[in-house]
């Protein structure tokens, strides 16, 4: 039974006066912005019985979904690929490391120019970001195996398969499930910001519409739905780690 | 190495050239990039012989260090705060754990309502990404020092500041460099995206700029300078605490 | 200051989340000034508590604990490690980022008790002392073999001319060989510096080679079950492995600790490896 954590009441109580000060009392910058009571009042009236609302979480959702699963589902081999086959990490390596700098939003006018949908486009920024990530992880995981681990195993007569599935993949585990918890970080960081640019859908695009509009409450709507649906994500991938590997508690 | 650049530019361009996609055809070429980034009179008026090139890269390079400095002045601290003194880590762990989850770019139109201007709108959400990655680094690294440690330092007679600057700090730095390094490297991607959405100059405002004013190959040459300097910026880091703290060097020598 | 220590009804229990502890429960024994004492038991039987407690590290909560008579522990006061009692630790505690010199010399630079070309020299005096250790001073601890390290830190603690020596089982982690070499300078040093020395160890060899005094400890809650006077002459040889009044210390002890170790194991506790 743990004891409540009555520091963490205390400053998370005095941030929410601190915001209604400054909200009521107009302080400089904060005209628009409403207090948290406002807020509140808000989502339950407008927008928790708004289906326009829960589609923005939908769309976004699936986009970030999308995404995040092709990367692990294409990032993942490729991360073992590199990390195992000499040849073609000296080739393909150098190429990752010069694209992974780039910033996953900078790929939003080609990605957009290249992909015949704005859906597809934006897919395949959330899928950048992880993807990167995720390539990262594996492989350093591949390449930090002992390779005394190895060895052993290919003198006592296992098969590639066997090494593969017995000494390989459980190491790799660990990396992945950080790399995912990396990934979902960043791919909802990506997805909001590439509606805010290019889509007329989703929670970022409804959060920039609040800016342009200069309707605060929709704003800080915007911004804590984001926050909850990212958080909700990392609940979803943390279990999925968990499962992954059930020998750490 | 080279056969694998070799290799990837010569896909690309065989890919724009020859295959009849009409996504492909959209795309510049690689020639066409070079060209226009090492050409004295770029059509498009972006390469390294054109001063708006590195006007550009100035306002971005600011704004990535003001944020990058105002990060680690506030976040290294307040790490060291909270990975040292349990009662303060108590405060501020909720408060931060409830802030985190929010993709930081969310906060760019609130910021910009706030900060009434694009320009401080954008440092402040570069600067809250690198911020919590230098916080969160810290920590750790502070919580991970072995207690022996300050067990050693108090029998010895070190006062709290001494076992400051001499267990908790040497202690830290391994993680405090790598989360500079992260910081760094998530100030980039935080201030292309905010310069994308909301500034006037900068690496990410020439992309959507070149984009909109259909100069297509200047976009590449602005993702890739934004490549570039991010990764730059983090080796300069790296090189930095490699250097500070020669000690891990020599444990990689040979013991007696 | 001569390092006379008095343990009187000392106990410890704590509580991690309500669930009530007792790690030491009336442990007594007194500790003549210059004596060796080690103290020996099974894992988790509360040693290490009782070293913390002895050191400052922690509190206690029943008894009290003396050093030449002022009070070092008593429930209700606050726990100050001083350099009149340094430890040396089990996995060792050398700064790894500062070098051998910067080591040795932090406790009477930090106190301000040396002038930095004084405290250079006693340092390297001493480290030459230790077996030509001298020749480290500006090297890293991770470029040291780890007797060298153990040396280098029980030079540090001497660096501060402690009156109180505790050493948390310094020698668990070496092989048979270094081990024995390090004994003998411990025991070298105890005959040149008269410093009391407390020893921890689960290893009843090193306990009788090392010790005039042997105090054995039950498993939780730890208290004393057995104190056991060596009466091996000093200086001790390895010889006197092999002699009669060593065996028979040896076995008498053996028994103690035999006792407690197959209690311990039934309540399930799991042997450290």
């Amino acid at each position: 039974m743990k004891r409540l954590n009555w520091r963490g009441a205390v400053s998370i109580a005095a941030f929410i006066l601190l915001w209604t000060l400054l909200a009521r009392l107009k302080a400089p910058g904060f005209a628009e912005i409403p207090d948290p009571a406002e807020v509140s009042r808000a989502f339950w009236s407008k927008y928790l019985p708004s289906a326009a609302y829960w589609r923005s979480w939908a769309v976004s959702f699936e986009r970030v979904g999308y995404g995040f699963i092709l990367s692990q589902l294409l990032g993942i081999p490729l991360g073992l690929l590199l990390g195992t086959r000499r040849l073609f990490h000296e080739i393909v390596f150098p190429v990752v490391e010069l694209l992974r700098p780039i910033p996953p939003l900078a790929w939003v006018p080609l990605s957009i120019l290249f992909w015949p949908t704005a859906e597809l486009s934006i897919v395949f920024i959330t899928f950048i970001g992880p993807f990167f990530i995720i390539v990262i992880n594996v492989h350093d995981a591949v390449r930090g195996i002992r390779k005394e681990h190895l060895w052993l195993a290919r003198s006592l007569g296992a098969s590639p398969v066997r090494i593969f599935r017995r000494i390989i993949l459980p190491s790799v585990v660990p990396a992945i499930a950080v790399g995912m918890t990396l990934g979902i970080a960043v791919a909802w960081n990506v997805v909001i910001a590439a509606e805010m640019i290019a889509s007329d859908a989703g929670l970022g695009r409804l959060t920039w519409e609040g800016y342009v509009s200069h309707t605060g409450t929709t704003v800080i709507i915007g911004m804590i739905s984001i926050g909850l649906a990212g958080y909700l994500s990392t609940l979803i991938v943390t279990y999925v780690e968990k499962r992954m590997m059930p020998w750490q508690r | 190495m080279l056969a694998g650049y070799l290799g990837a530019a010569a896909l690309w361009y065989a890919c724009v050239a020859w295959v009849p996609l009409a996504s492909f055809r959209r795309l510049p070429d690689p020639v066409a990039v070079v060209t226009e980034w090492l050409s004295p009179q770029p059509t498009y008026g972006i390469s390294i012989f054109t001063e708006a090139y590195y006007k550009h890269i100035l306002y971005s390079t600011w704004r990535a260090s003001a944020a990058f400095a105002a990060a680690t002045l506030l976040g290294v601290p307040l790490g060291v705060c909270i990975g040292w003194s349990r009662s303060f880590s108590g405060f501020a762990s909720a408060l931060l754990g409830m802030l985190r989850p929010v993709p930081p770019l969310a906060w760019v139109p609130l910021a910009i309502l706030i900060f009434a201007g694009s320009e401080a709108a954008v440092i402040f959400v570069t600067f809250l990404v690198a911020f919590f990655a230098t916080t969160l680094n810290t920590a750790v690294g502070v919580k991970s020092i072995d207690p022996d440690f300050f067990r050693a330092a108090a029998c010895l007679g070190a006062s709290r500041m001494d076992i400051l600057l001499d267990v908790v700090l040497p202690g830290a730095l391994p993680n405090i460099f790598t989360g500079l390094q992260i910081a760094m490297g998530a100030a980039w991607f935080s201030l292309a995206a905010g310069e994308m959405i909301a500034a006037q100059y900068g690496l990410g405002f020439l992309i959507m700029e070149a984009y909109n004013l259909i100069q297509f190959p200047t976009i590449v040459i602005a993702m890739a300078t934004l490549g570039l300097l991010g990764y730059l910026s983090s080796a300069l880091i790296r090189v930095l605490g490699n250097r500070l703290m020669r000690w891990r060097e020599q444990s990689l020598g040979f013991a007696a | 200051m001569s390092g006379a220590l008095s343990i009187r009804g000392v106990g410890k229990t704590y509580d991690p989340e309500g669930a009530s502890v007792e790690a030491l429960r009336d442990c007594s024994f007194e500790v003549r000034a210059e004596e060796f004492v080690a103290i020996v038991g099974p894992s988790g039987c509360g040693k290490s508590t009782l070293l913390n407690a002895i050191a400052g590290f922690d509190t206690v909560t029943a008894g009290q604990i003396t050093l030449d008579g002022r009070l070092l522990a008593q429930p209700g006061l606050a726990p100050k490690p001083g350099p009149d009692r340094v430890v040396v630790f089990q996995h060792g505690a050398l700064f790894p980022w500062k070098t051998v010199l910067e080591n040795v010399t932090y406790g009477p630079l930090r106190q301000k008790a040396l002038s930095r070309e004084a405290a250079r020299a006693k340092a390297l005096e001493l480290l030459r002392a230790s077996g030509g250790l001298d020749s480290t001073a500006a090297s890293y601890p991770a470029q040291l073999s780890s007797g060298m390290q153990r040396r280098v830190e029980i030079v540090r603690a001497l660096m501060n001319d402690p009156p109180l020596l505790l050493l948390d089982e310094p020698f668990r982690a070496m092989d048979g060989f270094s081990k024995a070499t390090m004994h003998q300078h411990l025991l070298d040093l105890h005959r040149r510096y008269r410093k009391t020395i407390v020893f921890i160890t689960h290893d009843l060899d090193e306990a009788i080679y090392l010790a005039d005094t042997v105090v054995v400890m039950t498993t939780r809650p730890g208290t004393v079950k057995e104190i056991i006077r060596v009466g091996l002459g000093r200086p001790r040889v390895p010889q006197m492995l092999y002699s009669r009044d060593y065996a028979e210390l040896k076995r008498s002890a053996a028994q103690s600790v035999h006792e407690e170790a197959r209690r311990a194991f039934e309540r399930g506790e799991r042997e450290q490896a």
